[in-house]
């Protein structure tokens, strides 16, 4: 907005800021309750050993400190780190590669995007159902396939082997989250001007590195946001792997959300339940710090 | 010109295949599964991709007859058109302050919504769980309607802000120089052009409040209350015995309702992904 409206009409400025709050306070104090002071109690309880229906007592970082000892909780770091970098990665690239397939033109390519996006829109938990059954232990249709082309002998025991179960959950989360990646990126590629492409061509360069001259510098913030965005959806999952393992075999699979979710309704322990869930903040700070920063040089107005 | 326009559709839809192949399997033996008797279905000896015996509807009158999936289909409508209405207005609201009027603090609220949208509803069960308790919500709808909200509100209002700044401020300010108030400049000049912007809001916060599981799972015991995503997946199973059957045609029929909006507003879903609805 310009200064000289605003020296124009001081009066009606006013007028808008209380317009502005008024039309703000539902949000804010939604918000305020269900948010921010759920966030503010998960810290509390995560420095108290609250019991369900026994209040505790307060101890400080204990509860974070003692985590790091315990083997089941460093296994689950592993495991979520492990999980949010392999997912996020193959998202990455196979969303590069779906969004430069989405781009050709050929009649229907509407119906194909729509196609590619019925993973992100129908219920996470429910299609996550059919890939537990996909995987079963003895009626997997990936494990028949397989003994028809010869391939194996003996079924694979897609969730129950902890090597093979990690490698499974990290597929289905990719399965969920890749329309996410394509179609982001695919509204990144439509921006570039073809001009840029025909100037690179001339200039002798070939698919390659026009699409690393031109494409990838000019994609940036695309890039950047839609990848901070999955650090912390993937980070912080829990339908795909609870619906799948449960976290198991043997914990193989446990991520941050399913243990707090573990712990704080089957034990009742939800001091360390919030502990656990809390580590999941750097990310989020991480994420949140960038996300802002890229936003300050958007919003300009 | 006509063969090597020819060849680059055959080379888009060959790249595209696998892709969409890989995306829609789940659903083709979602179906599949879910049409087949249960010798069939349980016999290794059969080919997985054939329907030999015939096909069925047992399972999903089994699923409809009984079980608890008529309520729980009932209890999600409820749910996600109450949160979805309730969302929308509140972001309505709070997109035009952001995006129209000049306040001190704009961009503190702005970047604050912004940071609540971000935080995983992962990290918030569990204190909300005591939120909803002390409320009196537990174990009722009220305790889904009015939590999801939270963090429907903060990316629709983000949707929204985005697409009221691209509306020409010139519309109403010749409504507000004829002595329109802000709200009625909103009601008669605003709402109707930014329809197509509601729209897309009003989809994608049903798909999540449809969708949404850790709440459902956590805030609800009771059988019959519970929405379709935590019945299915909970309540479905008796112990260790999976009804594979009924299991593939209810996450059939509770996927139906999001994916024929979806397909009825394909256009709104591209253009509302890529301005930031997270899930991925």
């Amino acid at each position: 907005m310009d200064a000289s409206h605003r020296l124009r009409a001081p009066a009606r400025v006013r007028g808008e800021a209380l317009t502005a709050w008024a039309f703000l306070a539902p949000t804010l104090l939604l918000l305020a309750l269900l948010a921010l002071y759920p966030l503010g109690y998960a810290v509390y309880l995560s420095m108290t050993t609250t019991q369900v229906g026994v209040p505790g007592q307060f101890v400080g970082a204990r509860n974070f400190v003692r985590l790091l000892d315990t083997e089941i909780f460093t296994l689950t770091l592993w495991n979520t780190v492990w999980y949010t970098l392999v997912a996020v990665t193959v998202k990455f690239v196979l969303g590069l590669a779906l969004a430069v397939v989405l781009v050709q033109r050929a009649p229907g390519m509407k119906w194909i995007r729509g196609a590619v996006l019925v993973p992100w829109v129908a219920p996470t938990s429910l299609s996550v159902l059919a890939w537990t059954w996909m995987f079963d232990s003895t009626y997997s249709v990936f494990n028949w396939t397989l003994r028809e082309l010869g391939v194996i002998h003996t079924p694979i025991g897609w969730l129950g082997v902890p090597s093979l179960a990690r490698l499974s959950v990290v597929l289905v989360n990719v399965w969920c989250g890749l329309p996410f990646f394509a179609i982001n990126f695919l509204a990144g590629l439509v921006t570039i001007p073809s001009e840029l492409y025909e100037a690179a061509r001339v200039d002798g360069a070939g698919a390659v590195a026009r699409f690393r001259s031109v494409t990838l510098p000019l994609m940036r913030p695309v890039l950047a946001t839609v990848l901070l965005f999955s650090l912390v959806m993937t980070s912080s999952d829990f339908a795909t792997v609870f619906v799948l393992t449960r976290g198991g075999p043997v914990n193989a699979t446990q991520i941050l959300a399913t243990l707090s979710f573990k712990l704080g309704l089957a034990t009742g322990d939800l001091g360390q339940a919030a502990a656990i869930s809390l580590y999941l903040v750097p990310v989020l700070a991480l994420a949140t710090y960038v996300q802002v920063r890229l936003m300050r040089r958007v919003w300009q107005w | 010109m006509v063969t090597s326009r020819a060849r680059s559709v055959l080379v888009a839809y060959a790249t595209a295949a696998p892709f969409v192949v890989f995306a829609l399997f789940p659903f083709v033996w979602m179906l599949m599964t879910s049409l087949k008797s249960n010798n069939e279905l349980y016999d290794l000896a059969q080919n997985p991709f054939l329907v030999r015996q015939g096909m069925t509807l047992d399972h999903y009158r089994f699923l409809f007859e009984r079980t608890a999936f008529p309520l729980w289909l009932r209890n999600s409508a409820v749910v996600a058109v109450a949160a979805t209405a309730a969302s929308v207005i509140l972001a309505v609201f709070g997109a035009y302050a952001l995006a129209r009027l000049r306040f001190r603090g704009a961009e503190i609220v702005s970047t604050g919504i912004f940071i609540v949208y971000l935080v995983p509803t992962t990290l918030l069960f569990i204190p909300l769980a005591r939120v909803v308790q002390v409320l009196g919500l537990s174990n009722s709808l009220w305790a889904l309607i009015v939590t999801y909200p939270a963090f429907i509100v903060p990316f629709a209002t983000w949707m929204l802000t985005a697409y009221l700044s691209s509306i020409p401020r010139e519309l109403e300010d010749s409504a507000l120089v004829d002595g329109c108030s802000r709200a009625k400049a909103l009601w008669h000049v605003v709402l109707p052009v930014a329809r197509p912007g509601i729209v897309t809001a009003a989809l994608f916060a049903f798909t999540l409040a449809w969708g949404e599981f850790i709440y459902a799972l956590t805030f609800i015991s009771t059988t019959n209350l519970k929405t379709v995503t935590a019945g299915v997946v909970v309540n479905l199973i008796r112990g260790d015995v999976f009804f594979w059957g009924s299991l593939m045609a209810g996450a059939l029929v509770a996927s139906l309702p999001v994916v024929v909006l979806f397909s009825l507003f394909l256009d709104h879903f591209v253009s509302g992904l890529t301005a930031g609805a997270v899930k991925g």
